[in-house]
């Protein structure tokens, strides 16, 4: 590990985060999460469950989505990571938020900033070509993007939980992007 | 522009009004950027910031004999261990489930015995892991059953009559031509807000400030007030931004006292947020409710008899009856009628409100025993709501406010294509898969509780409305600023609004679906107050601006001599796949009578979250009472299915145009449970149109169905 040493429970960990890089030393149990949450005052991403099931803490770490209260810090040294916060070009919204705001695509909030790193990348993904659930099996792997149907932005969604129930609305919010 | 009483007026012509527009939230931009800050994300938080775990208990009745925290508090960072023995006493409350650490007994599995405090989030989760807590146990109850010796029929269940008779019913039924007796139960239901509970609580010498995640920061004031023995003008509650509740946040949560009480022992500002897997056991659920339902009827449908008995659980702390019967008391025309609410006192943790509480349960059981009742009698489930449409309300006999539900039922067949529905259950098949359609109708009450709100004329020409609302995502903030613009007669953005801490004047909290109706009422008042004191005022305004205040304690507490409920319709279309037992909906439709509809986004938000909510009680959502070991086995987001995105096919949200002038000046109803309401019944009667068998247990998971089939 190339963290330095710390103390015995604690480690240097070097991160950029929405292109900004910091370096703190890290008690080992402190996830990627808590690191954003407790220590950079980044609290964009949420924390719903804590356990990876709710997906109110996604981000992208190295540009793939992750539920970062999985990720412990210190096995993320180097890593490249975007929030919520790194997804505008200053005032200038990503396109998914302006049609978040466009398609209500939300109530609380509280789930927001996780659908929207999810869906960023989800077309990442799709643009790769990467197959879900509910992609044609005899589809060839390597055979271009993936178009996202409404069924494979539902599919390719639901790691990411709102108990408001904005679905539908989501949905169209990535719909509008992929047109 | 300034707000002169001639510019003012000059302002308001020609311009569109605010309210019925589908304006965008005014958040909106804080919560897709990530700035919005919910309760433990206050930018300001102290450098010394320690941080609470709680210690459930792990037993499901009995006492605590000892706390060890020997050991906790030899691990680095620890501050402190507050236990039965040594946490700061507090006073008196109304809601024995805040009196936490104050003795040694132990209600139900999950009650917190004691708090771990450190300085930092790991820590203080590592020294509650090392707290070694011993009980003396005593034999528990957990289970829930219809012919529990200790059912009791309270004489009210959440301020509605436990019991209510008119005519014979049970002679009606006896008598009747046509007759359905059936039973149904739903399971224990989590209300699961995205944000968990949690609280940032600081003291600055003997004033306590908590930003704590609720549904009402001036309930939370006041009960912290009565708990710490202080004047409320000496606590500050703020709740800005708050990841949804559904009433799990509606009353105070241990969660904010604990906090207070770490803040207070250890000198230092606290954070609190409750784990996932602690909330099932101490932030309220939706009781488990079992119906027993008896409809008579004459062949031509019309109802002559309706009895509906449910039994719901309670704690051994706290009496909160679930009202899951009500919905026959307002629902169609019947002469002989009988609904009971009966309760259980079990070793169980307390429920409390989830979204429409009492009307989604007896909406549940009653339209499904309608829909048995149309397929008794060969007849179209709309047709015989139609037929039995009251003229008045049946229970009280007041005439209805407004009441649309025929139209929402004729409007919403329209939509859905029901016309073509052939209503011979289980025939039509497509490979594997069976399809059906079902309808339902829901219902929910139109509440409204005093308020109080400030509206300023400043001397840039811009206003500013205070009051203390709170928005938990349903756009309270949106509505209240467009209610001020019209009232005002001056252009959206020219109004700023503040809501969301005690600072403000007085709001009820966010719930009952009665918050826009409430603060609105308040803040159209403030406003249509400032207006005259702008057209009396002559010359520029004062550096302070001028203001206007308002108090609705006196509108909103008089009875209009109506019966105020919105009404609505759900539809929904599912397949079944004979294979696998998996139900899946195709397509639903919720046809809504709300009164004035005041923002068409936003509302619409809410009816299909509603919807969704329902599409859950009705599809995924479950948790069980343990009876070996207390408390639920589902507790965590993987093992109780909230629905995804998956899950979630075309809904579809529509309502009609509804003038209400007994409501207030808004002529709006609560909009924001009505969607749940219809939504579980019409999925299990599209269930049994599909299939031909008719299922009487929520939810309808695979097995059941499967078994069904069988």
């Amino acid at each position: 590990m190339s963290t330095g040493t710390g103390s015995g429970t604690s480690s240097w960990v070097t991160m950029t985060v929405n292109g900004v890089e910091y370096r703190r030393e890290l008690d080992n149990r402190t996830t990627v999460l808590d690191l954003l949450r407790e220590h950079l005052g980044l609290t964009g991403a949420k924390k719903g469950c804590d356990h990876g099931q709710c997906g109110a803490c996604t981000v992208l770490v190295d540009g793939r989505r992750a539920n970062s209260c999985l990720l412990p810090a210190v096995a993320q040294d180097g890593a490249e990571v975007t929030t919520v916060e790194g997804l505008a070009a200053g005032d200038e919204l990503h396109p998914v938020q302006q049609a978040f705001l466009d398609r209500d695509a939300f109530q609380c909030g509280y789930c927001t900033p996780g659908q929207l790193c999810s869906a960023v990348g989800v077309f990442a993904e799709a643009a790769a070509g990467h197959p879900s659930h509910v992609t044609d099996p005899g589809r060839a792997s390597g055979q271009g993007p993936v178009e996202l149907s409404r069924a494979e932005i539902r599919e390719r969604m639901s790691g990411n939980l709102c108990r408001c129930g904005a679905y539908p609305n989501i949905v169209a919010a990535i719909e509008d992007v992929t047109r | 522009m300034r707000p002169t009483a001639t510019s003012t007026a000059a302002g308001a012509v020609g311009r569109k009004p605010a309210l019925g527009a589908a304006t965008e939230r005014l958040e909106g931009r804080d919560k897709v950027t990530g700035t919005a800050r919910y309760a433990t994300e206050q930018p300001h938080t102290a450098p010394d910031c320690a941080y609470a775990w709680p210690v459930p208990a792990t037993v499901a009745a009995g006492r605590v004999t000892a706390v060890d925290a020997s050991a906790a508090l030899a691990l680095p960072g620890t501050l402190a261990v507050l236990t039965p023995d040594n946490a700061p006493r507090v006073g008196e409350s109304d809601d024995p489930i805040l009196r936490v650490l104050q003795d040694h007994e132990v209600p139900h599995r999950g009650w917190f015995v004691a708090l771990a405090v450190a300085d930092t989030l790991e820590n203080a989760r590592a020294a509650a892991a090392a707290v070694t807590v011993s009980y003396e146990v005593r034999p528990h109850d957990a289970v829930l059953r219809e012919d529990h010796p200790d059912a009791y029929v309270p004489e009210t269940a959440n301020g509605h009559p436990g019991r209510r008779e008119r005519g014979d019913a049970r002679e009606a039924f006896a008598a009747a031509p046509v007759r359905v007796e059936t039973s149904y139960t739903i399971p224990p239901l989590h209300n699961h807000p995205m944000e968990p509970h949690a609280s940032y609580a600081r003291w600055d010498g003997d004033h306590l400030t908590v930003y704590d995640s609720s549904q009402g920061a001036h309930p939370v004031r006041t009960a912290l007030a009565g708990l710490f023995g202080l004047e409320p003008g000496r606590i500050t509650v703020v709740s800005e931004h708050v990841g949804g509740g559904f009433g799990s946040k509606g009353t105070p949560r241990p969660h904010v006292v604990l906090a207070a009480m770490a803040a207070r022992h250890t000198g230092r500002p606290v954070k609190l947020a409750l784990p996932r897997g602690q909330m099932a056991h101490v932030v309220g659920y939706r009781s488990p409710t079992l119906h027993r339902l008896r409809l008579g009827a004459e062949r031509d449908g019309t109802l002559t008899s309706v009895e509906h008995e449910m039994t719901a659980q309670t704690s051994r702390i706290k009496e909160f009856v679930e009202h899951g019967a009500v919905a026959a008391r307002v629902m169609y025309a019947v002469p002989h009628s009988l609904t009971t609410h009966r309760a259980v006192r079990l070793d169980v943790p307390s429920p409390s409100w989830m979204r429409a509480p009492g009307e989604a349960p007896s909406m549940y059981a009653l339209e499904s025993a309608m829909d048995e009742l149309a397929t008794e009698l060969g007849m179209d489930p709309i047709e015989l709501r139609l037929r039995n449409e009251p003229a008045t309300e049946p229970d009280s006999g007041l005439p209805f406010s407004s009441r649309h539900l025929a139209e929402c039922l004729r409007e919403g067949a329209r939509r859905f294509g029901w016309h073509q529905r052939d209503p011979r259950p289980g025939v039509r098949r497509e490979g594997d898969v069976l399809t059906g359609t079902g309808v339902a109708a829901a219902t929910y009450p139109v509440m409204c509780d005093p308020a109080s709100a400030s509206a300023t004329a400043r001397p840039d020409g811009t206003f500013l409305v205070r009051i203390d609302a709170t928005d938990i995502g349903t756009g309270a903030r949106t509505v209240l600023a467009q209610i001020a613009a019209d009232a005002l007669g001056v252009p959206l953005d020219s109004v700023a609004i503040e809501i969301g801490s005690t600072r403000l004047p007085y709001g009820p909290l966010a719930g009952g679906s009665a918050g826009t109706a409430s603060w609105g009422w308040a803040v159209h008042e403030a406003c249509t107050a400032l207006t005259r004191r702008l057209a009396d005022h002559h010359g520029p305004l004062p550096g302070e601006g001028l203001t206007a205040e308002s108090d609705t304690t006196e509108a909103a507490e008089a009875t209009p001599p109506f019966a105020r409920h919105a009404f609505g319709a759900s539809f929904a279309e599912v397949r079944v796949d004979t294979v696998s037992g998996e139900v899946r909906v195709r397509r639903m439709l919720g046809v809504y009578a709300a009164g004035r509809i005041l923002n068409a986004r936003t509302a619409r938000s809410q009816f299909i979250g509603g919807m969704t909510m329902g599409l859950g009680m009705a599809l995924t959502e479950h948790s069980t009472s343990d009876a070996a070991h207390g408390g639920f086995a589902e507790r965590d987001l993987a093992s109780y299915h909230v629905p995804v995105n998956a899950d979630v096919p075309e809904i579809d949200a529509h309502w009609v145009d509804e003038v209400d002038t007994h409501l207030n000046p808004m002529g709006s109803k609560g909009i924001g449970e009505i969607g749940i309401v219809g939504t579980p019944a019409a999925i299990g009667n599209a269930v049994h149109h599909a299939i031909g068998v008719r299922l009487r247990e929520l939810p309808l998971t695979p097995d059941k169905v499967l078994a069904a089939l069988r």
